[in-house]
């Protein structure tokens, strides 16, 4: 019975719940009728006023009326509640019922507004704004236009340009306005628009204003110009788009749901669905360089329903599938869809997908559904706008321009204040002669001060004048274009320049503490070359001259002529010619070590014209070394699922090909199985040498050693090595392996491991044929760079994908780590625990190391040389890492990596590069700086401070994304060094130099509120106020800004540590901004009070008074400028003959500007605007004039020549010491100039580094990418379909890719 | 700013052959050698060194010491004589012949105040000697004060004497009639009289007399001064305007002798319009020419300063001075600037005997031996 109960009860329950699942449906409806609610609200405003009229003073009903919150009412229901008192009685039945009715209707509509208010934000905000049909899926129906159109797609059209014609102009404005400083400059416009408290007129504001805003917008129009250019040319690339037939058509013109034809080398023109293509089983390669950096091939298939669909017209035409898809978004790797076609389903994936920026290689056609287009395309969703970055000395400035304003306030206060008192005390009694005006004369002097406050700020405005940041935006340009010509980071083979591309970032170039360099294709080229060899014993590849020494290997030394082989590779270069001798003496151990690198490979070889071969490799030292074989006569031409074809000595032998035991990082090493011609079998393996010698036939021992010595040589120079062998099989045995073979790829538990067991029972009994070398070759100088790169005190982090091994081996070549290091730490615990005693132990060590030489300090001075070779250096592995990250190791891992010389951070993601970053700006309030050239630099290089892009490889991406980009590494010290360096010794130059000149110039004032009766009186003629920071010492500036030069380039980079002040910031700092306003303090009180001395009595030598308004502005304002240009001179290093045609001119021009307004002519035609008739005339032929002017321009500099003089005489600084000996050694003439060289010493064994990424082993034995149909594959070893990741190698590793892109988009989106 | 795409950049690699080279011209992007773009310019370096700092310090006191003492001896030569009209000094004040005049007298009165300031020279005074008055408290510089003028109208606009600028508020128009000279400045024109006698031994009172041409600036007098219509017929010209508050006769009437120095152009009015930098101030009045005969212009002895007080100063607490001086090269007497020199010298040598010390006991003399790379 309980049961029935419960039954019912739940029944009941679930009407109740169907009942409120109506009522959420009816109220929904009624959110569509809100708008009709609107209406019935006003007419329930009638019916209350009607209902008002019969109230009584019912307290429920007064209750409800105060919920309807109408104030109107309420005031209209107190008088009419009176008049209607008297009615009550007789319409009280009335009143009931329409009382009643009011109470559901209250209730009802005070339900829906909740309900509707709960609905609103329940709801995604778009879908209710845009009031369109919800698009969380996407349906796009092939060659179906009419359909694809109903929704709001954007079409291939994009645009990038912010403005057009019309909206230029507001929406520049607007933007501008939106700007602090011009924001600011505009209320001081309007301020000064007011009579009453405008003292200076409007021109002196809106001259400088208008130029700024002109220039400003001049700028924007180019840069949107530039944008609409290049979009205009994007817009109108040729595309074939079917329609019935194929059609040429614009980029612009293609729709969604379109289906286009694409050719090889062609850009993806939007987000594609692959549906066929002119390779087998629907294959296509692309290249995904532009959109994620990745230069490798990637493979996209289509379905196999789509691609029988070929190359058919007539039956693509008819293709009617529909794509439901994800709405667009940014994630470069993930796509979710289904297509639905002829009533099936297919599951859709990124493997699927054709994404824009894409390019087609490899493959001569495609067809393909446009799912995305324009600025949905996943390209355009991940541009986000580049984060504005700005520099320490940018908020500085930001800072000390607060700090003027509210100095600038606070002097306001102080002079309204002083004109309160003295409008009370001397302006009333004045009045005679002066009346008040009509506000003040209502006895209100407070107010009279509260308007001088205002004429204050408006004079005293020019402390923080506009000039200022267009100033300081033309030296940044100018110091871009600087780095922009630089011939010294000009690469002449790529044929690249060095660009600035952010000019906001200059100064910071000279601040840097922190560089963090990607590995691959920054440090080394990424190129690898095939250098030496050790076959049977004997070393290859050194070049000895006729008496058996060593030659160094240069630009000259003759190569090896390879032109007896017509395949031969032309860049290959290879300098012993006895290789090639022993080749064609044909020595069967070094034609076997050539046919081994020629078969045991997964590279995939493309012959586009006969002989023109090029190898797709998935890592480069493969391609290499098959390279190699091949310029050695052993071609490897091609190759299908189960054969290789070379080309021995120019004949084609044909070996069938067994197996591939393919390489995984466990095994670190490959081999493959093949039958050659004569029916032999042999096993070729390569792989890291210490595993290869484990596994070699006893009878090799003495070889093993002869190689083993070798090797230890060719890890000494650096190279990457690898060990080959061979081994005969017998047919008996291979087939009774084969056999084990297949049954163990067909289990399902435990399969690689019984894959691992049976490769290693073959791999046995080896028999060593030699070693090759490799060389990881850096770029040009990277040594030197980082050598002279630390000695400026910068630390260098490596932030690698690469493994371990590999990212040490470079930091050995590079001379990052050295034998002679204290101690290498090695980071690379699995666990939180292990990672967090790794680190402390290694803190410890070198604490106590550390305070082991602090005590010995005080009391030896040679033992102070031991801590600085004191070097440690730390290397931490990217799982290591990901604990290490965590917030409370954060600061272990800080510590430690900051005591170690060299940090070396490999296996990591983008986005650990990015949180390491992210780590040390945000803990160490150092500037940092962050290099690369790939996609996965992105991150790190938009987090850092500054991001420098390597360009002139094929990825933009990192380039993109940079403040900087040049073609090498070695650049980054001249960047730094010189250019870095000369930013920011001009900016914070010219910065103290300008605040000084400002407050000299502003301060003025202030004193002589003291004597105008505080009344805002200026001292200066208002055009002089215009044009002084515009016209008189606008260029001067300028020129010390742009072109001084503290100490030479040649200098700057012999002595690195001439680098420290920028990183310690002493140039420009809140202490020097005080000092500069001191100065400028200082200056504006003599330039005022040695004139006012002078000129309370002075005459002219005819007896009239010169000690007039005018005459005074006069003598202080060329007392100014004088001063001015006098301490500029002081303040430039290096004189040009620009710096000397501004100063003069700018002097020259003051003197014309002011004769020229003081003349007759300009006053006869606007007599109330030049009342300076005459007065340079009648002041400046006055002797008395100019002996006032020179003694004050002695007094004001004077003091500051002194200090400077006895700072540089008793504390030099380094960059003192380097002018002085640069001037000692320019009166010598040039000297030569010993260069430091920086000697590689290590002697370390390097180890085996390999691909780190899987090859195409799978694809090439299952013969999927094999032009050959029909065939089914032989017995192979990695027998899982492609994709499915046999091993857990594999499995990590793809997750890692995964990982990699998302961080990629995610750095795109964090923008 | 811009955004991260850029269809060049995607475009790829040979931005080259869509450049603006013209067909087929592949240019070369190495930058100019060029001694600008490479930041090479030839260019003076001068270092602070003792070796130029040092010596400017003391070139700069051995040339200003001696150009102060010429300045203070001139200054001194001078000859200066100030009779104070007005006195406040609580005390002494009732004994101030003008004592009475200064507190009765207002804008108000009708009947002219004046008195006689009784003054004598201690020595004579050659050559020409400038008469000045000179006012304190007075702020010519205040900014309401200064703005109150019509610049187009004193230079003889017609239309701005019909319609003086609105900068002349509150003295731009009296009884619906436009004010000419419009504006505060002109309104408080300085209208004492002032009449020098020399007191002969005998008792005998003889003018001295005073010219009143030649104490405005030229350019004021011929350029930014002109009557409207020329100087004929100045009540015509100035008919349906109406005088300054202030004043009791109308700007044409201000010297009826001399049509040259009468309306716009009087000099006394141009003197004041120049306003004052200071609230402190002087303003040359008359010029006392000196004697073709070898005698001083003004002899030693006793004078008497006939006062017409009209310009009341009390109220505000201003004092009116007039001052009697002789002129040398320099200008006036000015002791100011000869001690300024004199100082300014002193210091620079001075300090550059301290910094020579220092330099020699503490100094790095060789800067370049020291680096450590």
């Amino acid at each position: 019975m309980v049961v029935v109960e419960l039954l019912l009860v739940e029944l009941l329950l679930l009407l109740v719940e169907l009942l409120l699942l109506l009522l959420v449906v009816e109220l929904l409806l009624l959110v569509v009728v809100e708008s009709l609610l609107v209406v019935e609200l006003l007419l329930l405003l009638v019916v209350e006023l009607s209902l008002l009229v019969v109230e009584s003073l019912l307290l429920v009903e007064l209750l409800l009326v105060v919920v309807e919150l109408l104030v109107v009412v309420v005031r209209v229901r107190v008088v009419v509640v009176r008049v209607v008192e008297l009615l009550l009685l007789l319409v009280v039945v009335v009143r009931v019922v329409e009382f009643l009715l009011l109470v559901v209707r209250v209730v009802v509509r005070v339900v829906v507004r909740v309900v509707v208010r709960v609905v609103v934000r329940v709801l995604p905000k778009g879908d209710m704004l845009s009031g369109k049909k919800r698009c969380e899926e996407r349906h796009v129906r092939a060659n179906d236009r009419d359909y694809n159109e109903k929704f709001p797609y954007a079409d291939n059209h994009i645009r990038t340009c912010k403005y057009n014609v019309f909206t230029f102009l507001p929406i520049n404005l607007f933007e501008q306005f939106q700007r602090a400083a011009n924001a600011y400059f505009l209320v001081l416009l309007i301020l000064q628009l007011i009579p009453e408290i405008s003292s200076l007129s409007w021109v002196t504001t809106t001259v400088p204003l208008v130029m700024v805003l002109l220039i400003t917008a001049v700028k924007d129009a180019t840069d949107d110009y530039f944008r609409y250019k290049s979009d205009q040319q994007v817009n109108s690339r040729q595309s074939q788009v079917l329609r019935g037939n194929l059609q040429n058509e614009k980029w612009m013109n293609v729709r969604v749901g379109d289906i286009i034809k694409l050719e090889n080398n062609h850009f993806v023109t939007a987000d594609i669905l692959l549906l066929s293509s002119s390779e087998p089983y629907g294959l296509c390669y692309i290249e995904t360089a532009e959109l994620d950096g990745e230069t490798n091939l990637k493979v996209r298939q289509a379905l196999t329903v789509t691609s029988d669909l070929g190359a058919d017209i007539t039956k693509l035409v008819d293709f009617n599938g529909e794509v439901i898809c994800e709405p667009p978004n940014n994630k470069l790797d993930k796509f979710t869809g289904t297509l639905y076609w002829r009533d099936n389903k297919y599951p859709l994936d990124n493997e699927k997908m054709l994404l824009r920026g894409c390019v087609l290689r490899n493959t001569e056609w495609c067809f393909g559904m446009v799912v995305f287009a324009g600025l949905q395309t996943k390209l355009m969703q991940n541009c986000g706008r580049t984060k504005f970055k700005r520099t320490s000395i940018d908020k500085l400035m930001n800072t000390l321009v607060l700090w003027i304003f509210g100095f600038l306030v606070c002097m306001g206060v102080i002079l309204a204040i002083g004109n309160t008192i003295w409008e009370q005390k001397v302006g009333r009694s004045f009045s005679v002669y002066l009346l008040w005006d009509e506000p003040i004369r209502n006895n209100n002097v407070v107010f009279s001060g509260f308007l001088t406050f205002w004429s204050y700020i408006i004079i005293l405005n020019t402390m923080v004048p506009i000039s200022l940041y267009v100033s300081v935006e033309v030296i940044r340009l100018g110091h871009s274009y600087f780095i922009n010509w630089d011939r010294k980071m000009y690469y002449i083979q790529k044929d690249t320049p060095a660009e600035a591309r952010t000019t906001t970032l200059n100064e910071e170039l000279g601040q840097v503490e922190f560089i963090f360099s990607d590995k691959t294709g920054t440090l080394t080229q990424n190129i690898m070359v095939f250098n030496k060899c050790s076959i049977n014993g004997k070393s290859y590849g050194d070049v000895y001259d006729e008496f058996g020494h060593k030659v160094e290997i240069t630009e000259r030394t003759a190569c090896v002529d390879f032109s007896f082989n017509p395949l031969s590779d032309r860049k290959f270069k290879f300098h012993d010619h006895s290789l090639l001798e022993a080749i064609k003496m044909e020595e069967p151990s070094v034609q076997d070590f050539f046919r081994l690198l020629a078969l045991c490979h997964t590279v995939m070889p493309e012959e586009k014209n006969e002989g023109d071969l090029v190898y797709q490799a998935q890592s480069p030292d493969e391609g290499a070394l098959v390279t190699a074989a091949r310029n050695f006569g052993f071609v490897f031409r091609s190759r299908t699922p189960e054969t290789v074809t070379l080309y021995e000595m120019g004949t084609a032998v044909n070996y069938q090909l067994l197996a591939i035991l393919d390489f995984n990082n466990v095994r670190k090493r490959m081999s493959v199985i093949v039958r050659n011609p004569a029916g032999h079998i042999k096993l070729y393996c390569k792989g890291a040498d210490t595993i290869i010698f484990d596994r070699l036939d006893p009878s090799n021992h003495v070889l093993m050693n002869t190689t083993s010595e070798h090797l230890y040589e060719f890890a000494g120079e650096g190279l990457r090595t690898l060990a080959l062998a061979y081994k005969d099989l017998d047919e008996n045995v291979l087939e009774e392996w084969m056999k084990r073979l297949l049954y163990a790829s067909t289990v399902i538990e435990n399969r690689e491991e019984g894959l691992a067991d049976l490769y290693e029972e073959i791999e046995t009994g080896l028999m060593l044929l030699g070693a090759t070398a490799v060389e990881d070759k850096l770029q040009e100088g990277v040594p030197e760079t980082i050598a002279c790169l630390t000695l400026a005190n910068i630390k260098i982090w490596v932030l690698t994908g690469d493994k371990l091994e590999t990212a040490m081996n470079i930091g050995y070549s590079c001379n990052m780590l050295r034998d002679d290091m204290n101690e290498v730490f090695i980071i690379s615990g699995h666990s939180v625990l292990e990672v967090q005693q790794q680190l402390r132990l290694g803190l410890m060590v070198m604490k106590q190391t550390l305070s082991h030489h602090y005590t010995y300090d005080f009391s030896d001075d040679s033992v102070f040389e031991e801590t600085i070779i004191a070097e440690y250096a730390l290397i931490i592995n990217g799982h290591s890492l990901a604990h290490a990250l965590e917030p409370e190791l954060e600061q272990v891992l800080l510590e430690t990596a900051c005591l170690c010389k060299t940090v070396i951070c490999c296996r990591v993601t983008p986005m650990q590069k990015a949180q390491v970053v992210e780590l040390v700006k945000t803990n160490k309030m150092a500037v940092t700086l962050a290099i690369g050239d790939g996609a996965n630099d992105v991150s790190m290089i938009k987090t850092a401070h500054i991001g420098v892009g390597i360009s002139g490889q094929e990825g933009m991406q990192a380039v993109l994304a940079s403040d900087y980009s040049f073609a090498q590494f070695r650049y980054l010290q001249r960047l730094l060094l010189v250019h870095g360096r000369w930013s920011y010794f001009r900016m914070c130059n010219f910065l103290f130099y300008f605040f000084y000149k400002n407050f000299a110039f502003t301060l003025v004032h202030f004193w002589f509120g003291f004597f105008c009766g505080f009344s805002a009186q200026t001292v200066y003629d208002q055009w002089f106020i215009t044009l002084f920071n515009i016209v008189y010492t606008s260029l001067p500036v300028l020129a010390m800004g742009l072109f001084d030069q503290d100490v030479n380039e040649a200098n700057s980079h012999r002595y690195p540590s001439l680098y420290r002040p920028g990183q310690l910031n002493v140039l420009f700092n809140k202490r020097q901004f005080f000092l500069c306003t001191l100065q400028g303090v200082g200056t504006s009180f003599l330039l005022f009070f040695i004139p006012y001395g002078a000129f309370c009595l002075v005459a002219r030598d005819d007896g009239s008074h010169i000690s007039d308004q005018q005459a005074f502005a006069v003598i202080i304002s060329t007392s100014l400028v004088i001063v001015v240009s006098v301490q500029i001179g002081l303040d430039t290093y290096y004189w040009t003959a620009v710096n000397h045609v501004f100063v003069w001119g700018s002097l020259a021009v003051y003197f014309a500007i002011l004769f020229a307004m003081h003349s007759d002519g300009l006053f006869s035609i606007f007599p109330s605007h030049f009342p300076f008739i005459g007065t340079a005339r009648n002041c400046l032929t006055q002797k008395s004039v100019w002996l006032v002017i020179m003694l004050t321009t002695v007094a004001c500099v004077m003091p500051g020549l002194a200090v400077r003089f006895l700072k540089t005489d008793l504390y030099p600084t380094l960059t003192d010491k380097v002018r002085s000996l640069q001037q000692a050694s320019r009166k010598l003439g040039p000297k030569e100039q010993n260069l430091r060289r920086v000697r590689r010493t290590s002697s370390r064994r390097s180890a085996y580094a390999f691909s780190h990424q899987q090859g195409y082993g799978e694809l090439i034995t299952s013969g999927k990418n094999m032009k050959r149909k029909g065939e089914t594959p032989v017995a192979c070893v990695s027998a899982e379909a492609y994709g499915t990741s046999g091993t857990s190698e594999g499995n990590t590793r793809t997750q890692q890719t995964v990982m990699d892109s998302n961080v990629v988009s995610n750095g795109a989106i964090q923008t | 700013m811009a955004s991260n795409y850029n269809a060049k950049e995607e475009d790829g690699h040979q931005p080259a052959a869509i450049g603006h080279g013209g067909a087929g011209t592949v240019k070369n992007k190495k930058p100019d050698n060029t001694a600008f773009k490479q930041q090479r310019l030839p260019a003076w370096q001068p270092i602070l060194t003792a070796g130029t700092v040092l010596p400017a310090f003391f070139v700069i006191g051995l040339i200003f010491i001696p150009i102060g003492i010429g300045l203070f001896v001139t200054s001194n030569n001078i000859k200066e004589l100030e009779v104070t009209l007005t006195n406040y000094s609580v005390w002494l004040a009732i004994f101030h012949p003008c004592y009475n005049c200064s507190q009765s007298y207002s804008w108000n009165s009708t009947k002219p105040c004046t008195c006689s300031v009784p003054f004598s020279l201690d020595q004579p005074f050659e050559s020409n000697v400038f008469m000045y008055y000179g006012l304190s408290n007075f702020y010519q510089n205040h900014r309401r004060y200064v703005k109150s003028r019509d610049d187009s109208q004193l230079n003889g606009d017609k239309a701005s004497l019909k319609s003086p600028s609105k900068e002349c508020e509150p003295y731009r128009t009296s009884d619906e009639k436009p004010i000419a000279p419009c504006g505060a400045i002109a309104n408080s024109l300085f209208n004492d009289t002032l009449e020098l006698y020399y007191i002969d031994p005998n008792g005998s009172r003889t003018a001295i007399p005073l010219v009143k041409k030649g104490i405005a600036w030229w350019t004021d007098k011929h350029v930014k001064f002109r009557n409207p219509g020329g100087n004929d017929n100045l009540t015509v010209v100035f008919q349906g305007t109406s005088k300054p508050v202030n004043w009791r006769k109308s700007v044409y009437e201000l010297d009826p002798s001399d049509p040259d120095n009468n309306g716009f152009i009087n000099e006394d009015f141009i003197v004041w319009m120049r306003t004052a930098a200071l609230p402190t101030f002087r303003k040359l009045y008359r010029i006392i020419h000196k004697k073709p005969n070898m005698t001083p212009t003004l002899p030693l002895g006793r004078y008497i300063l006939e006062v017409t007080y009209n310009y009341p100063v009390r109220s505000f607490e201003g004092r009116k001075r007039m001052i009697l001086s002789t002129i040398s090269w320099m200008g006036g007497k000015n002791p100011f600037l000869g001690i300024a020199y004199i100082t300014v010298g002193s210091v620079c040598f001075f300090l550059g005997i301290v910094l020579l010390i220092i330099h020699h006991k503490y100094g790095n003399r060789n800067h370049s031996a020291d680096i450590r790379s």
